[in-house]
């Protein structure tokens, strides 16, 4: 089942509709509510590797629905230190909790004061309801 | 050019569909879902507007000799209350469209082509008519509902028939042509009703617990049975042999381009059409290239199978059941296997 639409308000927001849950120098990644409801049910996601780095408004994997592929856009630099194994093996997970269950990576961040040039909750809805 | 829609399409959009433009009409690709959409059909009975196929009336006392030259299949061997999967091909062999000819009477005919060829074929005909035959775009006069899944007869009330066959009837008291047609590999029926009458046989198949599906399902639906798609899998620059419809051309009748054909029939094909499934998690798509000089035509995700499959062209070496194949899933090479039709088959 999809989740409702929401945007919380303790994450950053990249306008490729990607979030950052940033703690201390490291940041769970994943994508937004109107990323997964803008491609329908997830059925595979290509994640990077886990040492691999990434690179801010670079993909870093790719997350595809029976109709559509999209990359995923990293929004912050950093080493990919886990990925979400669940999003890998049953990828309608980021459908059904986006923010939680269905994270995509955790890194750590080369450059934190990237975070700074991130959206709040209130400039990504702004950014979502001119799409 | 601004999209056409069905008359179905304030039902699509008080459903909740996602509307895509597909074949100048704006139609739903789906309501709640592709995969429970495609679920609905293989366990249930879903219902799909296809009221934007074409729709060609074929009348006149030359018809019958008019069609059997355009059309691939052998038109003799389809009597009245008949319908009969076919091709209008051209000089060369390639397939304008592929089609279902219906034949009501001698010298009366209804032909549905794809939404996308609606009018490559309807001016394909009639710039061939003739005399005594007659040709007309019928199209816009008609809705139509195909409703298709396991239970879609009991449903809807009606008793089995034998496949291609049709006839008058009623839905709820909706006058509709019933035929025993479909695109799904399913059981199920293609409803026809008069344009004004298709927003309450919608209505109608719905109450009686037919779940609603968009486009999404219904090429979900199709490839896992290994349905060809116009403009992906076959083509004007596609030959019948190749694609494996050979099924459908009866070789020793005179058709439009029938000797091309008999050529490539008897020198063997040097690619063939075949189904495949991914050995890696991967999804396949239209384009991808096949190592060795192939190309993926039509890819995606099985709903049924949980798995990438797909249908591509292929050397004819690599053609048997069983090859491996590699895919170029945008630069990464990915391993899979042909199998053999249909891609999707149910338990017994």
């Amino acid at each position: 089942m999809a989740a409702a639409e929401s945007y919380p308000d303790d994450l950053r927001y990249h306008p490729e509709h990607d979030w950052a849950r940033i703690e201390g120098d490291e940041a769970t990644l994943g994508i937004t509510w109107f990323a997964q409801d803008a491609l329908g049910e997830l059925v595979h996601y290509e994640a990077p590797e886990v040492g691999s780095t990434v690179t801010k408004d670079q993909p870093c994997g790719e997350v595809e629905s029976v109709k559509a592929v999209s990359d995923v856009v990293a929004p912050l630099s950093g080493e990919v230190l886990e990925v979400n194994a669940k999003a890998v093996d049953a990828p309608e997970v980021v459908n059904e909790d986006p923010y939680g269950d269905g994270w995509l990576i955790r890194i750590r961040m080369s450059d934190p004061a990237e975070a700074e040039t991130l959206l709040d909750v209130e400039a990504y809805k702004a950014h979502v309801a001119e799409q | 050019m601004s999209l056409q829609r069905t008359p179905l399409y304030a039902r699509h959009v008080s459903l909740g569909a996602r509307m895509v433009p597909f074949a100048g009409y704006e139609m739903p690709v789906q309501y709640a879902g592709v995969i429970d959409e495609h679920r609905a059909v293989r366990t249930d009975c879903g219902a799909f507007d296809v009221s934007h196929m074409g729709q060609l009336h074929v009348d006149g006392p030359a018809a019958h000799a008019f069609l059997q030259e355009m059309l691939s299949n052998d038109l003799d061997k389809v009597s009245d209350g008949e319908s009969q999967y076919t091709l209008l091909t051209n000089e060369q062999g390639g397939i304008v469209d592929d089609l279902i000819v219906y034949r009501f009477a001698h010298g009366q005919y209804l032909v549905v082509v794809n939404a996308s060829n609606r009018e490559p074929a309807h001016e394909w005909l009639k710039e061939r008519e003739a005399r005594g035959t007659e040709v007309r775009d019928a199209s816009d006069e008609y809705g139509l509902v195909a409703v298709q899944g396991p239970r879609s007869l009991e449903r809807l009330g009606l008793s089995e028939k034998p496949a291609f066959t049709h006839e008058m009837g009623e839905l709820d008291g909706i006058e509709v042509m019933i035929s025993r047609t479909g695109y799904t590999g399913e059981t199920g029926v293609e409803l026809c009703c008069a344009a004004d009458d298709a927003s309450e046989l919608w209505d109608a198949a719905l109450a009686r617990g037919a779940v609603p599906c968009g486009l999404g399902a219904r090429d979900t639906l199709r490839l896992e049975v290994c349905y060809p798609l116009h403009g992906n899998d076959i083509t004007t620059e596609t030959d019948a042999i190749s694609a494996g419809l050979g099924w459908a051309c009866a070789l020793d009748t005179e058709f439009t381009g029938v000797e091309t054909l008999r050529r490539i029939k008897e020198d063997g094909p040097e690619r063939k059409l075949v189904p495949f499934v991914m050995e890696e998690k991967s999804v396949p798509r239209q384009g991808m290239p096949i190592e060795g000089g192939g190309e993926v035509t039509s890819g995606t995700h099985s709903p049924m199978l949980d798995r990438g499959i797909g249908m591509g062209y292929v050397p004819t070496a690599s053609a048997s059941p069983e090859t491996e194949l590699t895919i170029d899933v945008r630069g990464k090479p990915r391993r899979a296997t042909v199998v053999r039709k249909p891609i999707y088959r149910k338990e017994q």
